[in-house]
């Protein structure tokens, strides 16, 4: 029988007031049993709708019904016939605007909890099975990957499963992209990270660490080199800023920068050797999920006060609401319809020497009220006149988007990109404008999910074995 | 992992390292960086090239001992071996068509516009080379930049070698003279360049300078790297060093703030290196 609960059995998280001080992961996961009551919520629909709302296609209702057997290893295997990293999107995926939208539970209350059950099928795999996956039999034809985030280590799995000899190129010192550098601790565990590139290397995928393609080497080398396709999957690139007076004041970030320090070069740690600015008050100006991790990193660095500071209301934040929501008890501040329009630095008229000199002492901003409608359906922010006022920071990390990476493209000729920077491609193959080469994830849609990357990545592995096959 | 082929101090606090890597080696230019970090643990710090060796599939770094991580490089000897190495970033000084040139450099940026002065010789340019340094103890590479220059001035602020004064004193003089140039490339301190902008501006001779900010990745991800230039027509850019510099035109950059946020970590930087400078310190008792 079906459990007809319309409510979710709940995540287990770490206390709001506990976690906001460390950087251990919040949200602890379901045990066996929560497993077990979650997945007899699922009805095991004919017509599976959450499938069709997976960007990779997870066949969620075959990996549930393995569950109410209690048979988790052969529920990883369904969920990993279609998905690389479940791990990962087990914790990051936007489920409530994907599969779980869709899920007919929702309808009469709330869906079944299908990223709770599938980060439970993986981390319990991960717990219990050291089996490493099989060397997938050659097929002697050799592939290049730029990137090891999301999209990339997606299309070197897919291709490594079909036979395929594929070496991923990863410009930093570690494998992961954005679920390294960018994606906090307290989310994501950099050890889970890890775990998906080594299984991936078990597949005998080569990862190549300090390669900078568009600059060690170029797209037009790895041909020569014998690839015969190429995977762009470089990420998003350089972070925009306002343009507002102030934005190079010390004590000014891009939340990449601000992330990249904690994450990447652990920063967060006791003593570390790459430096960040700790404590005080801190602005995060945006509203997505980069700046909901970069103000939860804040406050766990140890921040008196965190704002968001957004120029539209609670209802426009573009960020997850589990994020959100997890925020807000943690006691991030939430300064909506307001926009910054200085950022305001310490200076001794006497003393040019004074060390706090240049440093940030406050925010200036502005109210906004909302107007009508954009293009876009969303409601246009406006000013309210006079209504500026000092909110009393000492660290600003912007929030804003980034623009696409120039390396690439302009060292690769050929290979087109649209007026934002983005690379151009076919949507149903993820083909570029060059023979050959394939691209997918923030590469060429701008700033976006891990969930979509990697719909990007699995969209462009098919298109690269099939370009291959009839080559 | 990167060998150290050769590792030579060239004074007390400048070392030089020929590192292994041959990929970076087959594409690296003047006026390039790369990014390395010590061990798996260490930070990630841009050192500019000062030559490479395409046969040997070497790069060769020169660099000041005056934090953490370069106290670590210099601990490593040869045949040791450092955890990360990865380049060419940046863009390549441009240097075609030039036919006459000055060179200023200062202190161990002299490492950097070495290969600059060379590549420029190498074509037939007219080099004329002016180094500074704070005093003999810390010059570097005279007879390699006297191998690759028409003229050099070697001066020392405190006079213990060359002639006393800054690298404006004889740039200044040039000036006087009526010399001209067809462009003036200057790498060294930010203070310096700044007086080099400075003295190089009423001629109205294009001068480049090479700038080094704090930078994380160096491919253009995280924007530490970032610089206000104030363009001719007055309008306000920002750019980020490691995608559309290290070079950029040294009339436009607002060297004020650049020195500004150079020294944002200043307090951790210092208390980082006497640290690890104490942990030696143990090892060799």
């Amino acid at each position: 029988m079906p459990n007809m609960n319309p409510k979710k059995n709940p995540m287990p998280t770490q206390a709001p007031e506990v976690r906001a001080h460390n950087f251990s992961e919040v949200a602890l996961g379901y045990d066996e049993a929560a497993a077990l009551d979650e997945a007899l919520r699922c009805l095991n629909c004919k017509n599976m709708p959450c499938v069709s709302a997976c960007p990779v296609n997870i066949r969620i209702p075959e990996f549930i019904a393995k569950i109410k057997e209690g048979d988790f290893e052969g529920a990883y295997q369904i969920i990993h016939t279609t998905s690389s990293l479940p791990a990962v999107c087990g914790r990051v995926c936007p489920q409530e605007t994907q599969c779980e939208s869709k899920c007919v539970r929702g309808i009469k209350g709330e869906p079944v909890g299908i990223g709770r059950l599938e980060r439970f099928v993986a981390d319990w795999h991960n717990a219990h099975t050291d089996t490493v996956p099989a060397v997938p039999e050659s097929n002697g034809h050799k592939v290049a990957v730029v990137g090891s985030g999301p999209s990339g280590l997606t299309c070197a799995g897919d291709l490594a499963k079909a036979g395929y000899k594929v070496t991923v190129f990863e410009a930093l010192h570690t494998a992961g992209g954005v679920l390294v550098y960018g994606i906090p601790e307290f989310r994501l565990p950099k050890s889970i990270v890890a775990k998906e590139v080594d299984n991936l290397r078990a597949m005998g995928v080569d990862v190549e660490t300090n390669i900078i393609i568009g600059k060690t080497l170029t797209v037009d080398e790895l041909f020569e080199m014998g690839y015969e396709a190429v995977f762009i999957g470089s990420g998003a690139g350089l972070p925009n800023f306002m343009g507002i007076p102030g934005e190079s004041l010390k004590g000014v970030y891009s939340a990449n920068e601000f992330l990249t320090r904690s994450n990447l070069m652990k920063a967060y740690k006791e003593d570390p050797v790459t430096p960040i600015m700790k404590g005080g008050n801190v602005a995060v100006v945006g509203g997505g999920n980069v700046a909901m991790d970069a103000a939860r990193t804040a406050l766990r660095l140890g921040a008196e006060h965190v704002y968001i500071v957004y120029r539209r209301s609670m209802a426009e934040l573009p960020a997850r609401k589990e994020e959100v929501e997890h925020a807000e008890e943690e006691g991030i501040e939430f300064l909506v319809l307001n926009n910054p329009v200085e950022i305001l630095g310490y200076h001794n008229p006497d003393d040019r020497r004074d060390p706090k000199n240049g440093f940030v002492t406050g925010m200036k901003c502005i109210r906004m009220e909302l107007g009508e409608p954009d293009a876009r359906g969303r409601r246009r922010p406006i000013p309210v006149p006079d209504s500026e006022f000092v909110l009393d920071v000492d660290t600003v990390i912007m929030s804003i988007g980034t623009s696409p990476n120039p390396l690439i493209k302009s060292t690769t000729k050929g290979l087109d990109v649209n007026s934002h920077g983005g690379i151009i491609v076919e949507e149903t193959t993820g083909a570029t404008t060059k023979e050959g080469v394939y691209a997918g994830g923030d590469a060429v849609t701008g700033a976006a999910t891990v969930i979509s990357a990697m719909g990007a990545g699995k969209t462009a592995a098919k298109a690269i074995d099939e370009y291959l096959k009839n080559k | 992992m990167y060998k150290i082929i050769h590792k030579k101090p060239l004074n007390l606090t400048v070392t030089m390292m020929d590192i292994e890597a041959p990929l970076v080696a087959r594409k690296a230019q003047p006026g390039q960086f790369i990014i390395l970090r010590v061990d798996a643990e260490g930070e990630r710090i841009p050192l500019t090239v000062a030559g490479y060796d395409r046969e040997s599939g070497t790069v060769r770094i020169i660099f000041q001992i005056v934090g953490a991580t370069t106290a670590c490089l210099n601990q490593k000897e040869e045949g040791d071996y450092i955890e990360d190495f990865a380049g060419p970033l940046g863009t390549p000084t441009k240097l075609d068509g030039l036919k006459k040139v000055c060179i200023v450099g200062g202190g161990v940026g002299c490492a950097i516009a070495l290969p600059i002065a060379q590549a420029l010789h190498a074509q037939g340019c007219d080099v004329t080379s002016i180094i500074g340094f704070r005093s003999k103890d810390l010059l570097i590479l005279e007879d390699e930049f006297k191998a690759a220059s028409g003229r050099l001035y070697v001066m020392t602020d405190d006079g213990s070698y060359g002639r006393e004064g800054n690298v404006c004193v004889p740039l200044n003089e040039l000036f006087a003279a009526g010399e001209t140039f067809d462009e003036v490339i200057t790498i060294g301190p930010l203070i310096m360049m700044k007086f080099v902008v400075a003295a190089t501006r009423p001629t109205g001779i294009p001068c480049t300078v090479s700038m080094n900010p704090i930078m994380i990745d160096g491919t253009g991800m995280c924007g530490g790297c970032r610089l206000t230039l104030h363009d001719a027509d007055g309008k306000t850019v920002t750019k980020f060093a490691c995608v559309d510099g290290p070079d950029f035109d040294g009339y436009a950059v607002d060297f004020d703030e650049a020195m500004s946020r150079g020294a944002m970590y200043r307090d951790f930087e210092r208390h980082a290196y006497e640290k690890t400078c104490n942990l030696f310190h143990k090892e060799v008792k």
